[in-house]
């Protein structure tokens, strides 16, 4: 469904990306795993088509189409979702308009503010709140709920666990599943081992922009030796 | 101050409103800072005088002032600026220079001579408000102002274009990647920030008469009401307008020779305490 091929990426002269290769299957949720400024970033930047980075070298391939040189807006269309690092919400906007700017509150098909509200009750209750006065758990919710909103087939996460308390790590865990239940595909780009292994089919490690070690989560089980040493210990 | 100079004050803050409301607009969503505002002004209010003489009509004069100020804001945006995206010193010296560009240009179609929008039938003359006598039509200035307000505000808080423009305003890069084309929303906003300036132009045009030099004095009115209520804020730009519009009456009233003092020595004082201004927030 989505796959990577050799991608090289960058920042001016510097390039951060160098040579990654990846793949994820339809209703498979793979984790990106690596330390911090290992490239994990630029990598999801790069296939959403945010610039920058640049793109240098390598294929991005989408259901047989190459995504490389599409506006970002053409790759959401296209049933891709992000969730970015530090979430990114809007501060002048509310809950609910974070939800319905993209689609009328009143859509039917696909994911509506309703079933957003759903699975994310408490954003419900906090309907009226601005994106600035969430707590860290809603924010991660609200991020989800917005990515959620176009309907997207693969939602690419950037370290959705980043700063929530543990508890709401296990929330974010069983909704990542449920939403795996739903068929759809996730990308995952995480610090934390054992939430990614936790939810994850199959796990890539990034190092210094390239790909060292993939495997599925249960072979990644058995080898967290390897693991502790590629990621430093968590 | 009597009611009538009140009444003087608020009139033009209203008429201040409309420029710069489509000022701050532009200068909030897009990061230009348009000096060919008040140029567009200008041009809008010759364009819209010379539409209102010749069909003998107010309402199609501000018709045809505000599409042909969307159309050359049209042509500003897609043929320049988009080549300076991001570049905020091209930005102003490419604006500037279109302003020159623009006045010359007017000064060759209309000449140096001032020119006054003829005020429709039913607006001319005056009526008593709280005992003084008024001219309607600045009361008409007056209630346009409000009705751009209020038009706005629903537009920006109860529609799903305004939460674009709001989310774009506070990270375009985040609505572009939620599957929206953000630069559609830049020029819909960039054009619609634009028709307002004609608007403006007509309406000024009736009352403060339109001449070579009209551009840079609504230019510069504009960009204090902006900094003073903060970029991008509608809020802002109502109580910088009103600060501006009173306190510039205030300032002809009672020390005319320090007029222009009087608005830019508060805004100051106000700078070095709040450097974005009343309503402004950092991004």
């Amino acid at each position: 469904m989505l796959e990577v091929k050799n991608l090289h990426s960058g920042y001016g002269d510097a390039v951060v990306v160098r040579g990654a290769s990846l793949e994820v299957r339809p209703g498979e949720i793979v984790a990106l795993l690596g330390r911090n400024g290992m490239g994990k970033t630029t990598f999801i930047r790069s296939i959403m088509g945010l610039t920058p980075p640049q793109v240098r070298s390598g294929t991005i391939t989408w259901r047989d189409e190459s995504l490389i040189g599409l506006r970002p807006h053409d790759i959401a269309n296209r049933k891709i979702a992000i969730v970015p690092q530090g979430r990114r919400l809007f501060p002048s906007l509310t809950v609910t308009e974070h939800l319905t700017m993209l689609k009328s509150a009143r859509a039917k098909a696909g994911w509506t503010l309703d079933r957003v509200f759903g699975i994310f009750p408490r954003l419900a209750e906090r309907r009226h709140h601005r994106g600035g006065q969430l707590s860290g758990g809603e924010r991660g919710m609200l991020a989800v709920g917005r990515a959620l909103m176009i309907d997207p087939e693969l939602i690419l996460m950037d370290e959705p666990s980043e700063g929530l308390a543990p508890v709401m790590v296990q929330h974010l865990e069983s909704i990542i599943l449920d939403l795996k239940k739903e068929g759809l595909s996730i990308l995952l780009v995480e610090q934390n081992l054992y939430s990614a292994l936790a939810v994850a089919d199959r796990v890539y490690i990034m190092e210094t922009g390239q790909i060292v070690h993939h495997g599925t989560s249960q072979e990644m089980n058995q080898q967290t030796d390897v693991l502790f040493k590629r990621l430093g210990v968590h | 101050m009597s009611l009538f100079q009140l009444l003087n004050g608020l009139t033009f803050a209203a008429l201040l409103f409309v420029v710069a409301s489509g000022f701050t607009l532009i200068f909030g969503l897009l990061r230009i800072v348009n000096l060919a505002h008040g140029a567009l002004y200008l041009f809008g209010g010759y364009i819209g005088y010379s539409v209102a003489v010749k069909t003998g009509s107010f309402v199609l004069g501000g018709i045809g002032a505000m599409a042909a100020i969307a159309a050359i804001g049209f042509v500003l945006d897609q043929g320049l600026l988009r080549f300076v995206r991001g570049n905020e010193l091209r930005q102003v010296l490419l604006t500037l220079g279109v302003a020159f560009f623009l006045n010359d240009l007017a000064l060759v179609i209309w000449g140096g001579d001032s020119f006054t929008v003829p005020i429709p039938e039913m607006l001319r003359g005056g009526t008593r408000v709280f005992g003084t006598f008024y001219p309607i039509y600045r009361l008409f200035v007056l209630g346009m102002g409000i009705f751009v307000f209020i038009g706005l505000w629903v537009l920006l808080n109860h529609t799903r274009l305004g939460a674009l423009i709001r989310a774009g305003v506070d990270d375009a890069e985040m609505v572009e990647a939620s599957g929206v084309n953000i630069r559609r929303v830049f020029l819909f906003t960039f054009l619609f920030g634009s028709a307002l300036a004609g608007l403006g132009g007509l309406m000024g045009g009736a009352f403060l008469s339109l001449y070579p030099s009209a551009d840079a004095e609504i230019l510069t009115f504009s960009l204090a009401v902006v900094i003073i209520g903060g970029r991008g804020s509608l809020v802002g730009v109502g109580i910088g307008s009103l600060l501006v519009g009173l306190l510039n009456t205030l300032g002809q009233v009672m020390f005319p020779e320090l007029a222009y003092f009087v608005i830019f020595g508060p805004m100051a004082v106000l700078l070095a305490f709040r450097p974005l201004g009343l309503f402004g927030r950092a991004t």
